[in-house]
């Protein structure tokens, strides 16, 4: 087909119309998982049920749930939307996102397992003092969750009304409420296995259709990138526009590289296996599976570079989010497109799933029980107030979704990201691995990693310049985490070497022989 | 007792931390190539094939070889001497 054609084909897309097959592969994804959740809901009986799944997840179920988890739709639409707009820059992202998960199998996910119970806080309060470690292991937590959901819900309530004609409201809704019942009835058991399903049926429909690109260049992915070089000039196989700072490139590489082992939702599937082989075992999987849909992504892209073009991407959706879908229509007509959309759509559904487990957990485990009812709660009493901050947290994700119509999303990832690493990782890092880690000097990494990036990130171009309006930023960097990373260790540091904490000294040697072995009972 | 557990851990720490370091200086280095030497980055290996875009396949697949190094660690090094400490204790 000739680049005119190409581009006419495009222009003529069924995109923003009501699509029949989109509707049905859809309905059949909610019935699916509403069956789940409906045999799940009968297993789920106890809190370990609820946030754990009874710890009966095998390793490999948990690899395809972790990849359910962490690819979001700025993973599937986004980065092939960037590759297919700037060529090589939308990279910096899929190697990124990728990396960090070497440094959760190193560093985090077998002393998470051995230490702690339901949420990251579990670990960083393990030897030190409960009640101010959770509540500003809390507001780590919650910051992330709350920014990476607002960034899933814009992103699914504008899907949704490109794909099937609702409102935007309706659609935003729609997520909210089959989210809820997920989590409310089904757990961690449905949550998962809503993950297990999605993660097969993404790595599927990206696969088909790098597949279908690949056999219009002869299966060599080079021969694809050559065509795009052709058409675009070679600067679409090189660095571009995106890394115009270095050290913003830099900044935006540590997000996302520290982030990963930051991100609450991720942290607690560490809890749903059975000991930390098997958590270990779990994130090579999860390596390999995301691994490879990274490097279908650079296909995915240039693909959709080629064949429908950088304008016609750019005339549907600014940010060029649309890029996966175009290609699917342009490939394999409306009914592969209304595939394609309906996956990217679970795709949000699961990943806003997991994450408000995770908020509820922290907000019933951490708060409640821990600090309001000091370790003591009541049976039952931890479930149902679970339940409670479940259905909570769904209905303000709904209301943030509708306030924040219209806001970059890639740009709230980015932002969670950065939260996720400045406040969570080094807490974890330093309670873990340093024995003078004090109670306050992990408090104060928290809370001032939170705070500093929310600050730092308010005063960046991106709120300044971009949101506001103003003529110029007082802090120079689009993302922070340059800056907050090291800050929150070093005030971590510091702080823990001018207090002290004889309890903490106390339990190390335990602690140590508990990381390794997995000694607590769960 | 402790003193073998003790052992143990900082032999783990160890080999965690020298794969960390790893990975942080493939990505980083990688990223810094993009930062500052761009057009080296743009240069062609091939028709389609610039030095960026086989550097970025390859950072995916050196995560890979550290992840696959590192399970073969602990599953076999690391977990042998742990199941024994535990019959010691035993």
């Amino acid at each position: 087909m000739t680049p005119h054609l190409a581009q006419a084909a495009a222009q003529s897309t069924s995109i923003g119309q009501p699509n029949t097959v989109a509707m049905a592969f859809f309905f059949v994804f909610i019935a699916i998982t509403l069956g789940i959740t409906y045999w799940a809901a009968r297993r789920t009986r106890t809190t370990e049920h609820f946030y754990a799944a009874g710890r009966s997840i095998s390793a490999g179920q948990n690899g395809f749930a972790l990849a359910g988890d962490y690819m979001s739709a700025a993973s599937f639409l986004g980065i092939a939307g960037l590759v297919s707009t700037t060529g090589f820059d939308g990279l910096i992202y899929s190697t990124g996102w990728l990396v960090g998960w070497p440094v959760v199998l190193f560093l985090i996910a077998e002393p998470l397992r051995n230490l702690g119970k339901y949420t990251f806080a579990d670990v960083v309060a393990s030897r030190l003092k409960q009640t101010p470690v959770r509540l500003a292991a809390l507001l780590g937590t919650l910051s992330t969750v709350i920014f990476y959901l607002i960034a899933q819900m814009v992103g699914a309530g504008t899907l949704i009304k490109l794909m099937f004609g609702l409102s935007y409201e309706t659609a935003v809704a729609i997520v909210g409420a089959a989210m809820i019942a997920y989590v409310l009835f089904g757990g961690m058991i449905a949550t998962t296995w809503v993950q297990i399903v999605k993660a097969g049926l993404l790595m599927g429909g990206a696969g088909v259709l790098a597949l279908l690109v690949l056999v219009k260049f002869g299966m060599n992915p080079i021969t694809l990138f050559a065509a795009a070089s052709a058409k675009y000039g070679s600067a679409m196989l090189a660095p571009g526009k995106l890394v115009s700072n270095p050290l913003d490139t830099i900044s935006l590489g540590m997000a996302l590289m520290f982030g990963t082992a930051g991100l609450p939702h991720i942290l607690m599937r560490f809890y749903t296996v059975k000991d930390a082989r098997a958590a270990r075992t779990s994130v090579f999987y999860a390596t390999g599976l995301i691994g490879f849909f990274y490097l279908l992504t650079f296909v995915l892209g240039f693909g959709a570079m080629v064949l429908v073009g950088p304008d016609a991407i750019k005339a549907i959706d600014k940010g060029g989010n649309m890029a996966a879908p175009l290609l699917a229509e342009y490939l394999g007509g409306t009914p592969f497109l209304g595939f394609i959309a309906a996956v990217a759509f679970a795709t949000i559904l699961a990943v806003v799933a997991g994450l408000t487990l995770s908020g509820a957990a922290a907000l019933s485990h951490d708060l409640w029980t821990s600090v309001v009812r000091g370790g003591k709660a009541r049976p039952g009493e931890e479930l149902r107030v679970a339940r409670v901050a479940t259905f909570a947290l769904g209905v303000v994700a709904v209301l943030l979704g509708i306030t924040f119509k219209g806001q970059n999303v890639a740009f709230m990832v980015s932002l969670a990201f950065a939260i996720a690493a400045s406040a969570n990782f080094p807490a974890l890092v330093l309670s873990i691995f340093w024995r003078r880690c004090t109670t306050q000097g992990a408090v104060a990494s928290m809370v001032a990693g939170t705070l500093g990036t929310l600050v730092l990130i308010y005063l960046s171009p991106v709120i300044q310049v971009d949101i506001l309006k103003h003529t110029g930023a007082w802090f120079p960097l689009k993302n922070p985490a340059v800056i907050t990373i090291p800050a929150s260790f070093l005030i971590g540091i510091v702080v823990s070497l001018l207090t002290s904490d004889v309890g903490a000294l106390q339990q190390h040697e335990g602690s140590v022989r508990e990381m390794i072995e997995g000694a607590r009972a769960h | 007792m402790i003193s073998a557990y003790h052992e143990l851990a900082a032999r783990r720490w160890r080999v965690a931390i020298i794969l960390t370091i790893a990975v942080i200086i493939i990505y980083f280095g990688f990223i810094a190539l993009i930062a500052y030497r761009k057009e080296m980055m743009g240069s062609l290996i091939t028709p389609g094939l610039s030095v960026g875009i086989l550097l970025g396949a390859l950072v995916i697949v050196s995560s890979w070889l550290l992840t696959w190094y590192y399970v073969w660690w602990a599953n076999s090094r690391y977990d042998e001497r742990l199941a024994e400490l535990k019959r010691q204790g035993e």
